[in-house]
């Protein structure tokens, strides 16, 4: 029988199988940022062991980080704490460091595909959930917790049972004002949160294959969301260019050995998955959440079902539209918005910004909306730049801020007041996920941008003359 | 040694029948800024159990006095989703529980616990309403859990179901042992792999 995509990686990287126990896995990368790494590092020398290779673990600032001012000292102190235990910890392992400030800095998921670190084939792990992201090259990669973390740096390796195999396929042509984000929010829909768990999914299907690798990124990075452990999409011609030059990319003889050893990386055509879903391109539209999590979405223009029609408990969804404070049968559009926010590893690179500015060009901010504009990364603001796009920003009276994981968790000064209701092109729309007691409502850059202008929830598409 | 040793466990427990509660709400990201692991039982369910002016809020099920002292928790479906923070796992033992009983797990989360010495136990959802039940029509409720026999038990009526976890897990959990003791026995065999990869 034929292997998966999955199959070939997986099997690449199993130090020693344990009998009726998980896999030895060994991990190529490893990210760490200031929040979950910090107290790994207290368990490292409380054992007294040493970091194994710490040329395979990179450190990036970026979850607590301030998005105003980033020259400044970071006011929080805890915060602040937190960001110097990375810089220390980094320093006295030789682990390379990405602080605040620093030209390479930005969202973890954002800064690793951009220095090509991230590569076709690999194991990338990190203390975060949304590492997923980066089997969009076709890594399998995943999050994971502090005590993992811990056993990377530790012996560069975590021990893993090999998770079930599941395919997406989704086939067609998108429709006129989807993107990515809505593929993935449609997808959840269909999945719930917990649909996936257990699985790790490969999508494909000539939807993802014409897919640009950002929006890969955004698809791959939202499969947390209904539960699997990561997601991973085959790696094409568009992988190959996109990662070729990058710094750390291999060079040389070195890219031609990678580049043959990377073409082989397909799922054989007897390979065999023990799930396989198939979605059509025809039937997504631009997607909203309702609810409080990524599972409870529907196209932009549905009315919230009612409890009985959906899969689950009725009081956990009473309890959940009670906290949103809406009602089954209610539209969304047309809901006045107080804060829009565009950003994070999901939605925070060039791609995303050139699909803002695409609806809000010539258009004015509305008033009643604070906006919240932060890109993942330095190259991102770089690129938005070199565009002009800061420009038609600016005359829209939008700002730009500086690069962080901002709003997405609020752990930073980011935080969306209790009660407010916020349009987000995050990943989560968890009770107080952007700030205690606020709402949000997960949809793409172009939703985004038309409730920006518009100041309620509005269908891109009215905006967009085709 | 990295945790108390878990071999059987009888005890009352919190009953949390909502689906789907997510690991923000387990512990909200605002408390995730320690750099040590301390306090954090003091934030688990935090806006849930507190009000906007820091009041206990009385009927959430972790304040009341009928239950209070439990070290097993019983959760609605699909239990610890979203994100990797294992301040999940380490709020639930710091708040002094040892074992989490659900119909269904998210992945991380289940790990997390794994590697901490919290036992996450997955019973049927017929068997989760039992223990639902029987909590509600009587907070005394024992549940007893038996690791070595992987055998879960309602002691008002001796209903019992088997529960799985693989056995190189159980015999961590059995043994107070983490996989970070187990990495730096085999540390010779990672170096041969590593200086075997070509590519990465
Ligand atoms: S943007 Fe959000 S999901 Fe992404 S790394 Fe930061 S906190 Fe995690």
């Amino acid at each position: 029988m034929g292997k998966t995509l999955f199959d070939k990686v997986w099997d690449a990287h199993v130090v020693r199988k344990i009998e009726d126990g998980p896999d030895v896995f060994f991990i190529d990368r490893h990210f760490i940022h200031e929040v979950t790494s910090p107290v790994a590092f207290v368990g490292l020398r409380r054992r007294g062991i040493d970091v194994m290779y710490p040329e395979k673990t990179f450190a990036t600032a970026d979850h607590n980080t301030p998005t105003w001012n980033q020259h400044l000292p970071v006011a929080d102190p805890l915060s602040a704490n937190q960001l110097s235990a990375l810089a220390q910890n980094a320093e006295q392992y030789g682990i390379s460091h990405w602080g605040l400030g620093h030209r390479n800095n930005g969202i973890v998921h954002i800064v690793g595909p951009e220095n090509g670190i991230t590569l076709p084939g690999s194991t990338i792990v990190c203390g975060d959930s949304h590492t997923s992201t980066h089997g969009a090259f076709g890594a399998i990669a995943f999050g994971i917790g502090t005590s993992e973390v811990e056993m990377v740096l530790s012996a560069q390796c975590i021990m893993q049972p090999k998770p079930k195999k599941m395919r997406i396929n989704v086939n067609g042509e998108l429709g006129f004002g989807v993107t990515p984000k809505d593929v993935a929010l449609y997808i959840i829909s269909q999945q719930t949160t917990s649909g996936a768990t257990g699985y790790f999914v490969e999508y494909a299907g000539d939807v993802f294959e014409n897919m640009s690798m950002e929006g890969r990124m955004t698809v791959c990075n939202l499969s947390i969301e209904m539960g699997a452990r990561g997601g991973m999409i085959a790696p094409d011609e568009k992988t190959f260019s996109y990662v070729k030059g990058r710094k750390h990319a291999p060079k040389g003889s070195d890219w031609d050995k990678a580049l043959a050893y990377w073409k082989t990386l397909k799922t054989d055509t007897d390979a065999e998955f023990d799930a396989e879903f198939t979605y059509h391109a025809a039937d997504i539209e631009p997607m909203i959440t309702y609810g409080t999590n990524p599972g409870m979405g529907m196209g932009v223009t549905g009315v919230i079902p009612n409890a009985e029609d959906v899969e689950g408990g009725e009081m956990t969804y009473k309890k959940s539209l009670g906290y949103m404070k809406f009602n089954e049968g209610d539209q969304m559009l047309g809901k006045p918005v107080d804060y829009v926010f565009l950003g994070s590893c999901t939605n925070g690179r060039i791609e995303d910004f050139r699909a803002f500015c695409s609806i809000i060009k010539g258009r004015k901010k509305a008033e009643n909306i604070t906006a919240w504009l932060v890109p993942g990364s330095h190259k991102v603001v770089d690129q938005i730049k070199e565009e002009g796009l800061d420009k038609i920003l600016e005359e829209a009276g939008f700002v730009l801020r500086e690069p962080g994981c901002s709003a997405c968790l609020a752990m930073n000064d980011d935080k969306v007041p209790a009660g407010k209701l916020s349009v987000s092109t995050t990943n989560r729309n968890f009770e107080g996920r952007q700030g205690p007691g606020s709402r949000t409502l997960l949809a793409s850059p172009l939703v985004a941008a038309a409730t920006a202008v518009e100041g309620v929830v509005t269908d891109p598409r009215t905006l967009i003359i085709a | 040694m990295a945790y108390d040793k878990f071999e059987v466990l009888t005890s009352t427990a919190y009953p949390l029948p909502i689906e789907n509660v997510d690991t923000d709400q387990i512990i909200p990201a605002r408390f995730l800024k320690a750099t040590e692991r301390k306090g954090f039982g003091d934030n688990f369910f935090r806006d849930w159990r507190y009000d906007k002016n820091d009041q206990p809020i009385p009927d959430f099920p972790l304040n009341d006095p009928k239950y209070i002292g439990s070290k097993i928790l019983v959760g609605g479906k699909n239990f610890g989703s979203g994100s990797s923070r294992e301040h999940a796992a380490w709020s639930v033992y710091d708040f002094g529980l040892r074992c989490v009983i659900s119909s269904f797990f998210a992945d991380i989360f289940r790990n997390n616990c794994l590697n901490i010495g919290v036992l996450p136990v997955q019973v049927s959802p017929e068997f989760a309403q039992k223990l639902f039940d029987a909590i509600y029509s009587d907070p005394k409720t024992e549940i007893k859990v038996d690791l070595p026999n992987q055998t879960v038990t309602l002691m008002s009526t001796q209903e019992s179901e088997q529960f799985e976890i693989n056995g190189y897990k159980k015999g961590n959990m059995l043994n107070g042992f983490d996989d970070i003791d187990y990495l730096q026995n085999i540390k010779e065999e990672i170096k041969i792999f590593e200086a075997a990869q070509e590519i990465y």
